[in-house]
């Protein structure tokens, strides 16, 4: 071989003085003198970057054979860029990372809390846990959703596990129970439902609500005396529907107390109860919650109270409709006397059936009837037994015998007795949406039926389950907060404008008359007086004369 | 997300209450491996679960060499056996869009639409066709409108080559946790719409290899995206309010990312209302 000819295949690939034949040229000075121009040009720093293209191509190649990556020729540039990035890093790193660190640990160290033991705790304390506790067993509740592929991940159920042990530790609970979790814009929010030992909850604050309209009462009614002396201008006739009072703490909506965290290893805090006007408020308004409680609710209709109240109003709507249990678990207690005591709505109580057969995994999932409600429904109200707002309260209806005071409205006879399903009604008396039935119910799984679990999940409140298996079942709710329509919502539009007086035959316009009528008009009341001028004296005329203008 | 990292995936995920029992989770990974060697796929992503009222489906999605190309999905009622659904056409998206209500789980089931047009329906009745629609295609739509809006990607994820096709890019870490938390680090994995509506000031900062997608920062409406830190800040979750049941999970500094849905396939009509 030697030079190459045009028509030959190695033709233009050899580049003058650098050909393998080079080395055979007796200077090799001129060559190591070449070399030496090139590392030092190589060498020369970058006036910008301070960097030198000889160091950067040896840390290059250097990275690059300690790692050996699969098709490093594609990725060299990205290797270049990320070493030149490195080199920056260094100086700013210790100031950002200390800055990008804190959120992350403050919560490590709060979830972290959940797991130690509270100091000062003897052996005393640890028999007293492995006795009954009111702490619901959320693994295994856990366990058994999972089977349906419902449920939150391990670690986040045992973090809410050791947070409802923190909430018994504190409050002077009867029976918890994890509800669920509802999502939100911000945060999300774990719920529990904790019933309150007899006697023990705080009534301090609705005293103190009740003293503060008695005395606003006795203000107007002072400032009213006053004022009919003075000149008012018209008062206005409009008088508010009645307040529905809200149930008592125990009893219907209120039934259970409910606490929520944002997240387990935050505090929990106690929601207020719920009142009939918000209940009724949140059926007409769909908003999503943004995680902190005290974040307002802009909607229309206005809503009364806050994001707590407004999740209040949502999980007492979502239990009403939602909580179910397998027939024959609960009964009816029975006591003597029972009809007398019955209360308009129903009964309202339940106690665990001991002689409870369960039915088998198969039975639960084809009929809906093999299951109940066990929490009462929420009528229109907004309650769930029916009180009728113009008869004012016990007291006064005890002493409505001797005074008979009912205030002719044309509401009070339109207002009829509203009645909800009674307690313990099968689900197959649910009404479905459309042509979809209102709970759709499957068997965990299809290949081991003999310990599949039966799972119900609500198309009507689409995120609320329930599973029953043998003697256990449970619900929960893991969701958005808001029922399903298959319509799309449409907020309730502002009501008419109110009349500002009745339009009667005094004030309502009418044409002016033409002047034929006017004259027509004149000349019949003339005539008119004119015939009773004959029947009077003479000072009829003179009268006539003063009118006609 | 991808198949290969299902477990992990499938626990970040979950924050939302819904996710698989342990025997789908048992079959998928090795149901996905297979329909990998069958279809010859390059990647198999889960892409979730849509509710039925009486059934469920479960959808995986094929790719190829270009993870941007048309991919292909498949469904299964019980993670075992699979099937391909038809690709996706336009009049497909149109006629589901106006179905509502949930899906029945029964991929043969017809649902019968009438037309607010009274011509298109006598056009329909001409062509010999009858209108209704089978549940298959309702899916196939139904799949197509939520990758398309709210599918989406980290930003530097993928990266497009020279040659037109987007392929993973190897150097990507992971996104920081300030990153992580802003809107504009996210991109929705489709055929942009807003990139070229970009001033010339924005798009000399792009990088045209890892910005060729629509970010997340101007969706309509604003706030349809929830972004939040769960297990105490080791996972970025971003749902969707849109498609409710869209999860996106990241774990900053990682290469971990991916998106599911478990959901009823409807979508969320209502949300300026609910904001």
């Amino acid at each position: 071989h030697g030079p190459y000819q045009p028509h030959e295949p190695g033709y233009g690939l050899y580049q003058p003085g650098y050909s393998p034949y080079d080395d055979q040229i007796p200077d090799p000075k001129s060559q190591t003198l070449a070399i030496q121009n090139a590392k030092a040009y190589l060498l020369k720093s970058s006036t910008t970057s301070g960097l030198n293209l000889y160091d950067h191509l040896a840390n290059m190649l250097t990275k690059i054979l300690d790692e050996q990556p699969t098709n490093a020729v594609d990725i060299i540039e990205n290797i270049s860029k990320d070493m030149k990035w490195a080199q920056f890093q260094k100086k700013m790193d210790t100031l950002r990372d200390e800055h990008e660190i804190l959120p992350t640990f403050e919560a490590a160290e709060k979830r972290k809390a959940l797991f130690l033991k509270p100091n000062g705790e003897g052996e005393e304390e640890l028999e007293e846990e492995i006795g009954e506790t009111p702490l619901p067993n959320v693994m295994e509740t856990a366990f058994y959703f999972e089977q349906a592929g419902i449920g939150l991940s391990k670690d986040e159920s045992y973090h809410i596990f050791l947070a409802l042990k923190k909430l018994i530790s504190v409050q002077p609970v009867q029976t918890c129970r994890f509800w669920g979790k509802i999502l939100g814009l911000e945060m999300n929010y774990i719920i529990a439902e904790v019933q309150y030992h007899e006697g023990e909850e705080e009534d301090e604050t609705e005293e103190e609500e009740i003293i503060e309209e008695r005395g606003k009462e006795v203000d107007e009614v002072e400032d009213e005396e006053e004022k009919e002396k003075e000149y008012e201008p018209p008062v206005s006739t409009y008088k508010p529907p009645p307040v529905i009072p809200k149930e008592e703490n125990g009893t219907g909506a209120n039934k259970y107390v409910y606490f929520v965290c944002n997240e387990p290893g935050k505090p929990w805090v106690k929601l207020p109860p719920v009142t009939p006007a918000q209940i009724v408020c949140a059926r007409k308004i769909k908003k999503f919650f943004t995680g902190r409680l005290d974040a307002p609710v802009v909607s229309f209709p206005p809503f009364p109270g806050n994001e707590a109240n407004y999740l209040r109003a949502q999980i007492a709507r979502i239990s009403a409709g939602t909580q179910i249990s397998p027939i024959g678990f609960y009964q009816f207690a029975e006591e003597e006397g029972d009809e007398e005591e019955e209360t308009e709505g129903g009964r309202d109580t339940y106690e665990e059936n001991p002689d409870f057969q369960p039915l088998s995994v198969a039975e639960m999932v084809d009929s809906l009837s093999a299951w109940v409600h066990n929490v009462q429904s929420i009528l229109k109200q907004g309650r769930c037994v029916w009180l009728n707002p113009l008869q004012k309260s016990e007291e006064e209806e005890e002493n409505e015998e001797d005074e008979k005071e009912e205030e002719p409205d044309d509401l009070q006879q339109e207002l009829q007795q509203e009645i909800g399903p009674p307690l313990l009604t099968p689900l197959s008396e649910d009404e479905g949406i459309q042509n979809i039935p209102a709970w759709s119910a499957q068997p965990s799984t299809n290949l081991i039926p003999q310990y599949a679990v039966a799972v119900l999940q609500s198309n009507r409140w689409p995120g609320a389950y329930a599973f029953a298996s043998g003697k256990k079942f449970d619900n929960i709710y893991f969701g958005w907060g808001h029922k399903y329509s298959p319509e799309n919502h449409t907020p309730t539009l502002p009501p008419p404008a109110q009349g500002e007086y009745p339009s009667g035959p005094e004030v309502t316009e009418t044409r002016d008359p033409t002047v034929a009528e006017e004259l027509a008009f004149k000349a019949a009341r003339e005539e008119a007086l004119a015939a009773a001028e004959e029947e009077e004296e003479e000072e009829g005329t003179e009268e006539d004369e003063e009118d006609d203008d | 997300m991808e198949a290969s990292s299902l477990p992990a995936a499938l626990e970040l995920v979950s924050g939302g209450g819904l996710g698989l029992s342990p025997e789908k989770r048992a079959v998928l990974w090795s149901s996905l491996l297979l329909l990998q060697r069958d279809y010859r796929f390059e990647r198999v992503w889960f892409w979730g679960c849509i509710q039925g009222v009486h059934g469920a489906y479960y959808i995986a999605e094929g790719l190829g060499p270009d993870r941007a190309a048309p991919r292909s999905r498949l469904y299964s009622l019980n993670c075992v056996e699979w099937s391909l659904l038809p690709p996706v056409t336009n009049e497909m998206v149109l006629q589901a869009g106006q179905l509502k209500g949930r899906f029945q789980g029964d991929p043969s089931f017809e649902y019968e639409y009438t037309e607010r047009n009274a011509e298109d329906a006598e056009r329909l009745i001409e062509d010999g066709k009858e209108p209704t629609i089978k549940e298959e295609a309702r899916v196939v739509a139904t799949i197509e409108q939520i990758d398309r809006a709210v599918g989406i990607i980290p930003r530097g994820a993928f990266v497009k080559t020279p040659l037109g096709s987007v392929s993973e890019n190897r150097n990507f870490e992971g996104l920081s946790l300030t990153e992580a938390k802003k809107l504009s680090s996210y991109f929705h994995f489709t055929e942009p719409v807003n990139l070229k509506n970009k001033t010339l000031l924005e798009k000399a900062d792009l990088d045209p290899s890892t910005d060729f997608l629509d970010s997340l920062e101007h969706d309509i409406p604003q706030g349809s995206w929830t972004v939040q830190l769960e297990k105490g800040g080791a996972v970025v979750v971003l749902r969707s309010l849109l498609w409710l049941g869209l999860t996106f999970y990241h774990v900053p500094m990682t290469k971990q990312y991916g998106y599911v849905y478990f959901g009823t396939g409807e979508k969320n009509l209502d949300l300026p209302f609910m904001l």
